[in-house]
């Protein structure tokens, strides 16, 4: 049941410690949300050392083919359940209230819960590396018949801990849906109509609606999974009537979408970044918006491109690639925007909009290769190779996750009150971006060659690609010293953060660093005009000199 | 905490959704926000629907491709029985929707009979429910076709419950007038309950009618 929203959190006091509790400050959440996925960064990129480690040869030397089978099957899930989509909910939490000129979220109460749960389906993943059998093993997506397996026949095995915590984790991130939406759509200042939202709260509101819509269907299915697993049903089982290809339909009606969820706020993102650094309007603003939404309701129906050599008919295949196809119009609506946002611009390149153009060359980059997946020849030829490996990679890492750098440095003083250090900031950026291509680019070729994911040695002609894969790999390990160590380095002596850095326009930019609890008070905004008002000289808000005095003043 | 002092005239150009909540208290720390749980509840209610969807798609998916359907000596479901309890859970629609009638017209002794008889309706139909688990032939895990009839009456079977554990939460947070935010509290259970008869006109095609 959704609780009311009339709670009255702690004041808001300076100590770092209201972040290690419970809060329902949406600005506390969202610092929680963020510590807690780049925790889980550090563990599923551990496990990618490892990976990439075994592959550097082509015998399978490093660890055990049951053990590389559970690596590579916790990477993938914890990249994805506990790095990335907390990391966006924690954007979405500190983004979008105070983008829209709300005090909090809707349902602070709720935002909490959704929070916790994260630490605590975390822990059930992390403790099935515990129990007899150890982890789930059978890839990220845990397709039967592989994932009904249950050789020692133990009720807490592995896989069924991993469906319990991805149930757990569908739950939290349906309550946070409900809670963005709820927001977006009810709690927008005066004057600030849904075409004169940034554009981030667009992707926000689209990407959370997938979640409503996707969700339920993957957890329905997860709990057919679950009940072939631990209570002796046929659902998924063929030798009881049952059907494992109907698994793939319920996994995939959400988990195709579910990249979009990832990319659209990324899109946002960059969105809100380009403006700043090139000082000039984002070209085509409710074209950008309106493709949002257009994303939203194709990315319905491509599910079944990831099914084309699983039986499926002829009819669906060709409906389904075309439909597939269809998304490179609105996402490349959105690049020409971009390209044309920073065409003649006075371009700045701070760390942010390094990591933001890296980004969208990246994204650009497994666009083209979506494409070619799209595509029901090649997509059967290079099924299950390290084609389809080395192209979501380019999406999640070299798109989603710089995307999520290039907000965290253009954010991190917003919020903190700190600067982060731009030196170490371009440092990180170089890194990752060379290590992204190197490690991502030669799985292309590898597939194309036929390499098979998921498996532990390889034919030794693979082996060049996999060495530069490998260095690669590790050159991204390394990255994440510069941006940690930046991170630690402006929290404990970092310079004091003024209220608008970058020089940007925006309700969050019109408010101290870091805002108060209840952002503007009784003193919300009445918004003029849309955003991203660069060289027009014109006011955001009614009154927007008496904010701009009260800022100085504070600062003062 | 910081405040920024500005001379905006308060109240000035405030939109529908930035009135202050009941509780609001200027200065205290967190105020209280207003109270949106009806858009979050309604919102909530369409996503579960698709839980549901996922399970009647998996049934129409199962059933379609199946070689034999039923269980070994089942040939098909009564469903008299099963009608009759379908006419008391639909009827339960109404009834609620005359109690919030006569709770809108202040009469509040007929709203709290109507909604007590909508209670009552519940339970007689998840009474009705555990009869006819009691009577059959076939287990949970004997087949296909049992996993999804299993699953199907039993998931929402335990709406009916919540529904009704919620119709009482409401009924009594209603009898208590201090604690805010009753009405809309009401309002989402009659919501959920409607939302509960309409699954149950889905599921019921699916299990009992087609054959």
């Amino acid at each position: 049941m959704v609780s009311t929203a009339a709670t009255a959190a702690p004041p808001a006091s300076g100590s770092w410690l209201r972040y290690l509790g419970w809060s329902t400050d949406a600005k506390v959440i969202g610092i929680q949300y963020i510590a807690t996925a780049l925790l889980f960064l550090l563990v599923g990129g551990f496990l990618a050392m490892v990976i990439r480690g075994e592959l550097i040869t082509p015998e399978a030397d490093l660890v055990d083919r049951t053990v590389y089978n559970a690596l590579y099957t916790m990477h993938g899930t914890i990249m994805l359940f506990l790095f990335i989509f907390p990391v966006l909910n924690g954007l979405n939490n500190l983004l979008v209230p105070l983008m829209i000129g709300a005090p909090d979220m809707a349902f602070p109460r709720l935002n909490a819960v959704a929070f916790w749960m994260v630490p605590v389906f975390g822990l059930i993943l992390m403790a099935s590396f515990l129990v007899p059998g150890g982890p789930a093993a059978a890839g990220w997506w845990s397709y039967p018949p592989v994932s009904l397996q249950n050789p020692l026949g133990i009720l807490l095995n592995g896989q069924a801990l991993w469906i319990l915590a991805v149930a757990l984790s569908g739950v939290s991130s349906i309550l946070g849906a409900l809670n963005v939406v709820t927001t977006i759509l009810r709690m927008r200042a005066p004057g600030m109509g849904l075409f004169r939202m940034p554009i981030f709260c667009w992707t926000a509101l689209s990407a959370q609606l997938i979640q409503l819509v996707g969700l339920p269907v993957l957890t329905g299915g997860a709990v057919m999974l679950l009940l072939d697993l631990v209570a002796g049903t046929s659902f998924y089982r063929p030798e009881g009537g049952g059907d494992p290809v109907l698994y793939q339909h319920f996994f995939w009606f959400y988990s195709h979408p579910a990249v979009y969820v990832i990319i659209l706020p990324i899109f946002g993102v960059f969105s809100e970044l380009l403006p700043v650094y090139s000082r000039k309007p984002l070209f085509g603003y409710s074209f950008v918006a309106m493709a949002s939404l257009v994303i939203v309701g194709l990315s319905l129906i491509v599910w079944v491109h990831h099914m084309f050599p699983s039986g499926v008919a002829q009819w669906m295949r060709d409906l389904f690639m075309v439909t597939t196809m269809l998304i490179a119009v609105p996402t490349g609506i959105k690049v020409f925007a971009w390209v044309a946002t920073i065409w003649r611009g006075k371009i700045r390149l701070t760390s942010a909009m390094l990591f933001a153009l890296g980004g969208i060359v990246n994204f650009v980059f497994a666009g083209i290769t979506g494409i070619m997946l799209a595509t029901v020849p090649i997509d059967i030829h290079v099924n299950n190779t390290y084609f389809v490996v080395g192209h979501f990679h380019y999406v999640i890492y070299g798109a989603a996750t710089m995307g999520v750098y290039a907000a965290i440095y253009h954010w991190f003083g917003k919020f903190t009150g700190r600067m982060l250090y731009e030196g170490l900031g371009k440092l990180h950026f170089v890194l990752t971006f060379i290590g992204t291509n190197l490690n991502f680019l030669p799985m292309h070729p590898l597939g194309l060659m036929g390499m098979p994911r998921r498996v532990s040695s390889y034919d030794p002609e693979f082996a060049f690609w996999n060495v530069l894969a490998s260095l690669g790999a590790f050159i991204l390990g390394v990255s994440i010293i510069p941006f940690l160590l930046n991170l630690v380095s402006s929290l404990v002596r970092g310079a004091k953060a003024p209220a608008n850095p970058w020089n940007a326009i925006g309700l969050e930019w019109l408010l101290p660093s870091p805002p108060p609890a209840e952002n503007f008070e009784e003193h919300i905004p009445t918004v003029l005009r849309g955003p991203y008002g660069y060289g027009s000289g014109e006011p955001l808000v009614e009154h927007q000199e008496r904010y701009e005095q009260a800022l100085r003043e504070v600062t003062a | 905490m910081t405040s920024t002092s500005v001379g905006a005239s308060p109240g000035e150009g405030r939109g529908p959704g930035n009135t202050p909540g009941p509780g609001e208290a200027p200065g205290s720390g967190h105020h209280a926000h207003p109270d949106h749980s009806l858009t979050g509840f309604v919102l909530f209610l369409a996503s579960e629907s698709l839980v549901f969807l996922a399970f009647f798609a998996g049934y129409a998916v199962l059933k379609t491709g199946s070689l034999s359907w039923y269980p070994a000596g089942v040939e098909g479901l009564e469903w008299r029985e099963p009608l009759r309890y379908t006419a008391v859970l639909l009827s339960s629609s109404g009834t609620i929707a005359l109690a919030e009638h006569f709770l809108e017209r202040g009469r509040l002794g007929l709203f709290r009979g109507f909604w007590l008889l909508t209670m009552a309706m519940g339970a007689l139909f998840l009474a009705g429910q555990v009869l006819e688990w009691r009577g059959l032939a076939f287990g949970f895990t004997d087949g296909v076709f049992a996993n999804l009839f299993y699953l199907l009456t039993g998931f929402h079977g335990l709406h009916v419950a919540a529904g009704i554990v919620l119709m009482g939460v409401m009924l009594v947070r209603s009898l208590t007038p201090s604690s805010g935010g009753g009405h809309r509290g009401l309002q989402a259970a009659g919501l959920f309950w409607h939302f509960v008869d309409v699954i149950w006109v889905v599921l019921f095609l699916l299990l009992y009618v087609w054959r």
